[in-house]
């Protein structure tokens, strides 16, 4: 293995400038007569507006504009869009309600924007919104998941009767109930996936300037997609031409999905500043981040598998209701229909599945993708409710899953939800991690533990996943309204080094490193040698960005066969100088040379060459610089399973995890101490979902979990160090045989960590998050029970 | 507006601030140090740790005219140039860092861990002390294993 190429642990070029504070955060950035935004929210969940006056906060010190929905319309700003459409059970699209980025009349949760205060500084911009005068009628408040489509609630959008965005069923249903009239036993388990805030430690910035010699746009945004913030901005919210629009996604701080969309700050920050014309600032506080980042999860379901005398799963069936808040973001719709559904078979040969889904709108902030996004909803209830079924049969939860997995030699395999599963060892990840987790010697350890008063449990958790997201002609049979490739540029300057132009973003994935082992690996550059560009629709050709943990697999391909160019191209360029045919050119390690001679050349001199092609080939274009577009021909489906085990002191309800053991297939890894640190960071957050973390509104809509005061995150001390191993496969469909691995922590975590409080415990089931006061009535409830 | 002098990483500084200007915003605004960050406002995150006379201080939560005469070291001022401290060498070696936001904080608190308990620091007592600051990518395992290599490489120096 080459030291710096794929497999290599080298460490991360992005560290530097990140450790001494030299990073470069969308806040960071100050420009020479800047402005500040503060946005006006609203304080109600459901209300009228009946007028709104802005004549205090204009003679306030400092402001120099206060804008309303009404300044927005008037200057053809469209709204907010949600880009995939879910065609409901009557034949008619999701229902989709106006989106405003700034109020018209009316607003739909606490935190709506409702104007903005533009200042020459921050503080007077925030004194003069608590001078904006709104006056508001109060409407009645939508908040349940559960109750939101009931009958007799108050309708929030007139273009969605009952506040359903859309009714979704899916698969067999005649099947499916056949085959639990006819099964030997049906298990049943009603859940709820727990609402989370996604929070990334950056909180959303953006900064917009104009430029009146050119007319041009530049909004500098927390992104994890600056095309597809160009291709939004520009092509629905008309904030500009795309030609005369640069975004740029600098240093991002974290992004975990809540970073994709969309949102109405930014699309006000670039318009004002063309507006104002002077550059304009925003940066959101901690609890605006709560109160208008998109949410995650927050589903309620019914979960149902039929099974024969041994325990073999015939069918499942699912009843979902979805919460997706007061407005659809930008990929709300296909979080609770395509990223779930589809995965719902899990790892198990299960024939036959239904499920419906109904998802509501509720007033409540807009639900969208969180790190692993629909994915984490099917994991945890499919591994839940597998556990059901193993407790209902008597079966070990180890050997339930075994008896129902998708045989090794069953690949590719067709599932009855969409996917096609291209390459998987599921007990070779289940056998690894048993022994991991020294499965054998839990009896005693429980014993131990029982003599010292705790309750010990161990829970499994087998997940699979779609990732490297997403083959175009596939998303656009759902409904996308974009593609889902990839594209790169690879380019040699002269003297020899190299920049990597990437459409995919890094915000904490490391791509500047582990792109630079690729080339390096494929040109035999040292990574020294190579930069890594991303994250600025200036430099980069085009991209569609980061998540769905798609950047290697999908983006990593894409620079891979730019390299690949280089390579054919290098050859034509070096017969030339070696004086010998193309075809008895050979490339390895940096160097062109003559089959079965001493004669070469280095990939350098060729690049020189081809700068200052003097004596060159004839019909080759000068320059050495090449692009690719990368479209897979499927997902790619990462897996593993996950064994935590906990420990329960029943007077306080407070649960120790004491060891977590991970067995992860995400096929070849490129630098494994990134993809482990993935794993570390996946699992903290499906842990965080566990144990710590739930979004609440009252019954009036306010957020009552606004800040890290009321919001668990989880801290060092709530977290054991992670046991981590690897079963990889080779996924056929990806040409890199990579598979993603920036979700599956927090997919495969939160059905482990409960599966484990269940089994400490002795009930059948406990709702996310399992805070010590939650788990403390549980075990009391099972005392008395037991009793 | 109130006069503040404060040496600010070995280096005297003076600045014009309201009485309502918080310690971060005065290192960021007025003096571009923008290696500090804001995580959370209520003092919870740890992104904004700085040292003041010598010891962690949360900077979102002291005002700059109390800083008004001391010592403030920031991130940008444990390097020497562009050489790592022991402590940031450690965080690099150790993956202790991804998207780096909350790594200043990290490192500023890592540091004051050692004077406090010196040089070997077994894993508990990094996870305590530990609880004033979030990260949200690393779930802290590497970040544990960082402050211990960086302690005790600090022990050897």
């Amino acid at each position: 293995m080459n030291e710096q190429g794929i497999g290599a642990s080298v460490r991360r070029k992005e560290d530097q400038r990140f450790l001494i504070g030299k990073g470069n955060y969308t806040d960071d950035i100050n420009v020479a007569g800047q402005t500040h935004a503060v946005f006006v929210r609203s304080p109600h969940a459901h209300a009228e507006i009946k007028g709104i006056d802005t004549s205090a906060a204009m003679a306030a010190s400092g402001v120099v504009a206060v804008l309303t929905g009404e300044d927005l319309a008037a200057d053809g700003i469209g709204p907010l869009i949600c880009g995939v459409t879910v065609t409901s059970d009557d034949g008619e699209p999701h229902r989709a309600p106006a989106h405003p980025a700034l109020a018209q009349g009316k607003v739909n949760y606490v935190g709506d924007h409702v104007a903005v205060v533009i200042a020459e500084s921050k503080s007077e911009a925030r004194d003069a919104a608590e001078l904006v005068d709104v006056d508001y009628s109060v409407l009645p408040v939508v908040t349940g998941t559960r109750s939101a489509a009931d009958p007799g609630q108050q309708q929030i959008h007139e273009v969605a009767p009952g506040n359903v965005c859309f009714n979704w069923p899916f698969g067999d249903k005649d099947g499916v109930e056949a085959a639990f009239a006819a099964a030997h036993k049906v298990s049943k388990l009603d859940l709820v996936n727990n609402r989370m805030v996604t929070n990334p430690m950056e909180p959303r910035a953006a900064l917009g300037e104009y430029n009146t010699g050119t007319d041009e746009i530049t909004l500098h945004v927390t992104t994890q997609n600056p095309h597809v913030h160009r291709l939004v901005l520009s092509a629905f919210n008309q904030l500009a031409p795309e030609h005369k629009l640069r975004v740029v996604g600098p240093d991002v701080g974290g992004g975990f999905g809540a970073k994709i969309f969309v949102y109405a700050e930014e699309l006000v920050v670039g318009w004002a500043c063309r507006k104002v014309n002077r550059p304009v600032k925003w940066n959101a506080d901690r609890t605006e981040a709560f109160l208008a980042d998109a949410h995650g999860r927050d589903h309620v379901s019914t979960a149902e598998m039929a099974m024969d005398g041994n325990g073999k799963f015939l069918a499942m069936r699912v009843h979902t209701k979805a919460n997706l808040g007061a407005y659809l973001s930008t990929f709300g719709t296909m979080v609770p229909s395509y990223l779930y559904a589809f995965l719902l078979a899990g790892q198990y040969a299960t024939p036959l599945i239904y499920s419906e889904v109904k998802a509501v709108f509720t007033n409540t902030a807009p639900v969208d993708a969180s790190r692993g996004a629909g994915r984490p909803e099917a994991t945890y209830l499919v591994e839940r409710l597998v556990d059901i079924c193993a407790s209902d049969m008597g079966l070990d939860p180890a050997e339930i899953r075994r008896r129902n997995f998708i045989p090794v030699d069953a690949f590719p395999y067709q599932t009855p939800v969409v996917q096609c599963y291209d390459s998987g060892d599921y007990p070779a990840a289940l056998d690894k991690a048993m022994e991991l987790a020294d499965y054998d010697g839990f009896e005693s350890r429980a014993a131990e533990a029982r003599a010292r008063g705790k309750l010990r449990g161990i829970g499994f958790s087998s997940y699979v996943e779609a990732c490297g997201i997403a083959p175009s002609a596939a998303v656009g049979q759902l409904g996308a309204g974009v593609g889902l490739w990839e594209s790169a540029q690879v380019r040699f300057n002269p003297t020899g080094n190299v920049q990597v132009f990437t459409g995919t973003h890094s915000h904490g994935q490391g791509h500047e490193t582990t792109f630079a082992q690729l080339v390096n690996d494929q040109l035999g550059v040292p990574i020294e040698n190579i930069e890594v560009i991303h994250g600025d629709t200036a430099k980069t050709q085009f991209g569609m960005g980061t998540y769905g943990s798609r950047s290697l697999a999908v983006g990593g391909v894409a620079i891979s066969r730019a390299c690949d160019k280089l390579i054919a191209k290098g050859k034509k360029i070096a017969a030339h100088a070696l004086e010998a045919a193309e075809g008895d050119i050979e490339f390895a390690d940096g160097s062109f040379s003559v089959a079965g001679t001493d004669k070469a050349m280095s990939i350098g001199e060729v690049a020189f060459n081809a700068y200052v092609p003097h004596s060159y080939p004839e019909g080759v274009e000068p320059g050495f610089d090449e692009n690719a577009f990368f479209d897979p021909t499927n997902f790619s489906f990462p897996a593993g399973t996950h064994i935590c085990e906990i420990e329960v002191d029943p007077e306080t309800g407070v649960v120790e995890i004491v060891k977590y053991s991970a067995v992860d297939d995400f096929g070849r890894l490129i630098n494994p101490m990134i993809v482990e640190g993935q794993v570390h960071g996946g699992i903290a957050h499906g842990v965080g979902q566990a144990l710590l973390e739930g979004c609440s509104y009252d019954s009036e809509g306010q957020l009552i979990t606004a800040s890290y005061m009321d919001y668990a995150m989880p801290r060092a001390d709530n977290l054991p160090s992670f046991d981590v191993d690897y079963a990889p496969t080779n996924p056929p469909d990806n040409p890199l045989g990579v598979k993603g691995c920036g979700e599956a922590g927090a997919i495969g975590a939160p059905p482990a960590v409960i599966n484990a409080i269940s089994n400490a415990l002795g009930v059948k089931h406990i709702d996310m998050p399992a805070t010590p006061e939650n788990v403390w009535r549980a075990a009391q409830q099972a005392t008395a029970a037991s009793a | 507006m109130v006069t503040v002098n404060i040496t600010v990483n070995g280096k005297p500084v003076s600045g014009e601030v309201e009485s309502r200007t918080l310690l971060v915003q005065f290192l960021r605004d007025n003096l571009r140090l923008t290696g500090t960050h804001v995580g959370c406002d209520t003092s919870q995150c740890g992104a904004c740790v700085v040292h003041v006379d010598g010891k962690s201080i949360k900077s979102c939560t002291l005002l700059a005219v109390q800083a008004d005469g001391a010592e403030v070291t920031t991130i940008e001022g444990v390097a020497n140039g562009s050489e790592l401290h022991p402590m940031q060498q450690a965080f690099m070696d150790n993956h202790g860092l991804q998207c780096g936001f909350c790594t200043p904080g990290m490192v500023m608190t890592a540091l004051d861990i050692v004077n406090r308990n010196g040089n070997n620091l077994d894993e508990a007592t990094v996870r305590k002390e530990l609880e004033g600051n979030i990260c949200r990518c690393t779930g802290y395992h590497n970040i544990v294993k960082s402050v211990q290599a960086g302690a005790k490489n600090m022990g050897s120096s």
